[in-house]
């Protein structure tokens, strides 16, 4: 078969490929990935339904992690065999049936296990809230968080965007509604630790996303809508409320504090605003 | 290619009934020789129906935002404007006036394929006409574009129909112009084909509009 | 013989302007798109750097930057916020809708289409030349809203409003961010205009597959890269509509009172807004159900070329032709299912985020199928490590990378801690930008003989390859860390937030590694400019390849086939075949006049193949 002109130099450039592969990607990468769990990583959990964000979130790491690992293997390992060498010829090789329904029904098994258990902590994060939770609304706004207690009644009064003024009633409560004359608005969040919090979020201009990264929670504040979401803070401390939505130029200082404590502290925290 | 070789045409290898041909033992060439490319339409013909179906899905835009819409509390719907009814029957009148036209077309007549290409054209126009007294009927009655939600609709789908119709019209008088002129009933549907699916197409598109916008 | 006198004859009457400016010619055209991209991806490069620079080192003063940029910087040399956020959102609109779109789809499919089918042209070079003489003035207007009042957009690729929506006439500026002025509603319109003119591009384009394919030339038969470029087309036509929907609504709602997506009581710098009735959820319905789509208007295209590129240097069948085809179109099919993945924390209801969850991991199967596919390819095969393999073959490294981060992503319980987080933006840097990129890179180094009848260097090519494959690792694989440890994209400076602090350092590298990856382009650009004009002539067929293409002259001439139109008579794969002499046969090659040893074919069509292939065609008609 001389026809085919013997290759030269390919084995060397598909080595230098395939070293390429295994020292930058797969050592790197895994190297990489060991030196972020020491600096560059989630915050400690700090909500109840957050371990089981955690779990699937290493769960899926792992599973990728070994098909990624796996995958740059197989290339590297080809890559580094099959370089044109001499006049030595390919093989006209181009269907397997097992092979074929072998990865396409592997992956769709992986697949429809981690969409079951993504499925399954879904739905807890969002089933119905306890009945003994807390509530509290929040309200996004450029550039900063407003937060209300209900106060003893435990109803919101009515709110009237045309009467907020961001001294006197930042929020626009209407003083005609008689729920909101024991409304507590604040500039700081504090919950009730081990406590179920049912936080209704909103916005005063564009949309916003109230995100707490320790709590893993992350809900868009839709201007116009009202969203309900709850969870459970776990660990007392205080926590940072970052925006994440694109939402002007303030996005990036857009920053709220939530501090968690016993449940003593936040009552009395909630009278001394009220005064 | 480098080295010196001999041209053979028929190898007596593939020839031979009992020896797989050479190569093509990729899936569809195993040998049979299937004839594509021997067109059985006309590329105007594939690419009306690919406007039609890019169309739809603005429309499916439009109006999907207009159904999720109308389900919220405070809905209402705006004053009818009679003439619609007019134009929505002289828009029907066209379409079946354009099956008169291609009907002409089949037989090879082409003098009665012109006049009733006209006749499609000049309701056409009528259509836009009354749309335009629409308008001006509802801006006498004060409503707006931005008076309230089914208003912003109202003239933007109709807005968004009008231009398409319009687009449909200029085809038109190109059919009117070209499709007589064809040598054969053959060639005259190849222009007057593509253009009455477009403007079917656009009939029951505005009866479709009509009906959410004012029937549900 | 009539139609090449007529085809010759024809390009001797024709002006340098027709020729060559608005031209009717699919090639001319395709190249006119894949130059226009390129100058489109340096512009939009160079915003990478301005965003890189800042994140980098936050606040920090450049005094040169001030002078190249006099409006996006203060006085003392330091990035201002809104311009931070006008280059952010420029260079997400440029590199997705004028640099990958354009020149995967309007360069390739332009280029190889009517060449992989067998066809003189498109079925409407008249309305193909529209196609493309509509994009530079959508890049005009775009690019003109650097220079309006109020600067260029702030709200993102995504332009969500209310921020994107709320104008204020009297001062031409934003109510809620000051690009939301004039420069917003330039880049709606500039939107607009190209959205028509992919409307026209996909209409020819599945027009053309459908109907002037050569004899022989059954879908059956047709390149996985027509196929990508077929499936695309279909993908925009049916979803760039619907974000033309979105962008006129939302022109409307700016200029003309309407309230679409702006809700009632919005209170906008202490003033109450007048619009009210709107839904700001029904944009990111209609953006997302047009821009998931455009994620695999982008990836498909790269993956044709890659599967022509593994055949072609790999010397070997392409592995699984009809499971290619199938995952293709069911890609295609999946994508218009899964928008709302990019809405889970949205607000909508989480049955619909589970339906979503569901057909977004779907969607991940076809997809494995086809890497799995191409990582077989490489088995066994005779591997010529050129440029254009060594970017195909990192493009299926970046593909696993970033469709991994992906299944992340898909599963909405997850994706509620990354969704607009640095995660995101590796993931689809590595899926979608990487790894287009690379197909784009492949198909360049591929197909350039081809465009311009010259080779291209390739040691400069082989370079361009290590520092690019390197560099993007070193820029997006540590992304993943900084969302996973929470830095929330489009944010000027991390530095305000306690939690973020720790990474600054990460961040540093990042933007070193960006650089020296904007650099390496450079590379790339000196050796294509140099090769337009000093590259060493190419044969035909330089990589000894078995689509139509390669069968033509290298640079095709107008009408690309001369007097007959090629017949097809195999699949396009036939690599390595056992008992034959090359290790190639072209397509054109009759099954029984095949090669067997010792003796090869050199033309197949004025071989006189038992069918002849017909005289007419209906270009010449």
């Amino acid at each position: 078969m001389a026809e085919i002109p013997a290759a030269t130099g390919e084995r060397r450039t598909g080595r230098l490929l395939a070293s390429l592969i295994v020292v930058m990607i797969v050592f790197g990468g895994v190297g990489m990935t060991l030196l972020a769990r020491r600096y560059w990583w989630l915050l400690p959990v700090a909500s109840a339904h957050g371990v089981d964000v955690d779990r699937l979130i290493y769960t899926t790491f792992v599973v990728t992690g070994i098909v990624f690992v796996l995958v740059h293997i197989l290339i590297a390992a080809f890559v580094w065999r099959f370089g044109a060498r001499g006049t030595e010829r390919a093989a006209y090789w181009h269907d397997d049936r097992t092979l074929e329904l072998t990865y396409t029904l592997v992956p769709a098994a992986v697949l429809v296990t981690l969409i079951s258990m993504g499925a399954v902590v879904w739905a807890r994060v969002h089933g119905p809230a306890p009945a003994d939770s807390m509530v509290v609304e929040v309200r996004g706004e450029q550039f900063g968080w407003l937060f209300r207690y209900p106060g003893p009644d435990g109803i919101f009064g009515r709110v009237d965007p045309a009467r907020i003024s961001p001294k006197d009633n930042p929020m626009g409560l209407d003083p005609a509604d008689p729920a909101s004359a024991d409304d507590l608005v604040t500039r700081e969040l504090h919950l009730a630790v081990n406590r179920p919090v049912r936080v209704r979020i909103r916005s005063k201009d564009v949309l916003h996303s109230f995100f707490i990264p320790a709590f893993r929670v992350k809900q868009d504040a839709v201007p116009g809508m009202t969203v309900e979401i709850w969870f459970t803070p776990t660990r007392e401390g205080t926590y940072e409320i970052a925006c994440a939505e694109l939402c002007g130029i303030g996005h990036y200082i857009m920053r709220g504090k939530v501090m968690v404590e016993s449940a003593d502290a936040v009552q009395t925290w909630l009278a001394q605003q009220s005064h | 290619m480098p080295a010196p070789t001999r041209t053979l045409e028929r190898p007596p290898s593939a020839r031979d009934p009992g020896t797989p041909a050479i190569g093509g033992r990729g899936p569809d060439g195993t040998g049979g020789d299937a004839l594509a490319g021997t067109p059985a339409t006309t590329p105007a013909r594939i690419a009306v129906w690919l406007l039609v179906g890019a169309i739809t899905v603005l429309f499916a835009a439009f109006t999907s935002t207009y159904l999720v819409r109308r389900g919220e509390a405070d809905w209402r719907v705006g004053p009818l404007p009679p003439v619609l009814w007019v134009t929505t029957g002289v828009l029907l009148g066209s379409s079946v006036a354009l099956e008169g036209a291609r009907r002409h077309a089949r037989r090879g007549e082409m003098a009665g394929l012109r006049t009733w290409l006209t006749v499609t054209t000049l309701l056409g126009l009528a259509f836009l006409a009354g749309q335009l007294l629409a308008w001006r009927q509802l801006v006498a009655a004060g409503v707006y574009l931005s008076s309230y939600p089914h208003s912003s609709f109202f003239y933007l789908l109709t807005g968004a129909h009008g231009l398409h119709l319009a687009g449909g019209i200029g085809a038109l008088l190109y059919a009117v112009r070209r499709a007589p002129a064809a040598a054969t009933a053959a060639a005259a549907l190849d222009v007057a084909d593509p253009v009455a699916a477009y403007w079917h197409f656009l009939t029951g598109l505005w009866i479709y509009l009509f009906v959410i916008l004012f029937a549900l | 013989m009539a139609v090449m006198h007529e085809a010759a004859h024809e390009e001797h009457k024709l002006g340098f302007l027709q020729r060559y400016v608005f031209s009717q010619d699919h090639k001319i055209i395709g190249i006119q798109y894949m130059m226009t991209s390129l100058f489109m991806a340096a512009v939009g490069g160079v915003l990478a750097m301005l965003i890189r620079m800042e994140l980098g080192w936050p606040g920090a003063r450049w005094g040169l930057a001030k002078w190249l940029f006099p409006g996006g910087f203060t006085g003392d040399g330091t990035l201002k916020p809104d311009f931070y956020l006008a280059v952010v959102t420029m260079h997400g609109s440029i590199m997705i809708f004028f640099v990958l779109t354009t020149a995967l789809s309007g360069g390739f499919g332009n280029f190889l289409i009517p060449l992989t089918i067998g066809a003189r042209d498109m079925a409407f070079p008249f309305m193909n030349m529209l196609s493309y003489w509509l994009y530079p003035p959508a890049i005009v207007v775009l690019l003109a809203s650097f220079f309006v009042a109020g600067g260029a957009p702030n709200a993102g690729w995504t332009a969500y409003p209310p921020l994107s929506a709320l104008y204020n006439p009297a001062t031409g500026t934003g109510l809620a961010a000051p690009g939301s002025g004039l420069g917003q509603s330039l880049w709606l319109v500039s939107l607009a205009i190209l959205i028509v003119s992919f409307l026209f591009g996909s209409l020819n384009y599945i027009t053309t597959v459908l109907q002037l394919r050569t004899r022989g030339m059954s879908m059956g038969r047709m390149p996985l890269v027509t196929w990508a470029q077929f499936t695309t087309a279909i993908l925009m036509l049916l979803s760039f509509p619907v974000l033309f929907a979105a962008v006129v609504m939302l022109l409307f709602d700016r200029h003309l009172g309407t309230s679409f997506f702006v809700p009632s009581g919005l209170v906008v710098g202490g003033q109450l807004v007048t619009h009210q009735g709107g839904n700001p959820l029904l944009w990111q319905h209609l953006f997302w159900f047009l821009g998931h789509p455009e994620v695999y208007v982008l990836i498909l295209p790269p993956m044709g070329i890659v599967s022509e590129i593994l055949a072609v240097h790999g010397r070997k069948p392409i592995f699984g032709y009809k499971a290619m085809v199938a995952s293709i179109c069911a890609i295609a099919f999946l994508s218009f299912l899964v928008w709302g993945h990019h809405m889970f924390t949205s607000g909508m209801n989480p049955l619909v985020g589970t339906a979503f969850m569901v057909t977004t991991l779907a969607i991940a199967i076809p997809s494995a199928v086809k890497t799995f596919n191409w990582v077989a390819t490489l088995w066994r095969a005779r591997i010529h490590f050129t440029p254009a393999m060594l970017f195909a073959i990192g493009f299926v490294s970046l593909f696993v990378t970033g469709g991994l981060t992906g299944i992340f992503l898909g599963s909405p319980a997850v994706d509620v801690y990354f969704q607009d987080t640095f995660f995101v933006v590796a993931h689809f840097h590595f899926v979608m930008a990487s790894a287009a990129l690379f197909g784009l890179f492949g198909g360049l180094y591929h197909w350039f003989p081809k465009m311009f009848g010259r080779m291209m260097d390739e040691r400069l090519g082989k370079l361009h390859f290590w520092l690019t494959f390197v560099g993007i690792y070193a820029t997006f694989f540590p992304m993943h860390f900084l969302g996973m440890a929470g830095e929330p994209r489009r944010y000027y400076s991390p530095q305000m937030y306690d939690f973020l602090r720790g990474l600054s350092g990460l961040n540093m590298f990042v933007s070193l590694a960006a650089f020296g990856l904007g650099l390496a382009q450079l590379i790339f650009a000196y050796n294509f400019i140099r090769s337009l004009f000093r590259g060493p002539k190419a044969e035909g067929n330089p990589w000894h390849a078995n689509t139509l293409e390669w069968q033509a002259d290298s640079p095709p001439p107008h009408g690309n086939w001369g007097a007959t139109l090629p017949t097809v008579h195999r699949w396009p794969y036939d690599y390595s075949v056992p008992g034959a002499t090359e290790d190639y046969i072209p397509q054109t090659v009759p099954v029984t006049a095949a090669v067997v040893a010792g003796g090869a074919l050199h033309h197949p069509v004025q071989g006189g193949a038992p069918d002849e292939p017909p005289t007419t065609d209906l270009n010449s008609a």
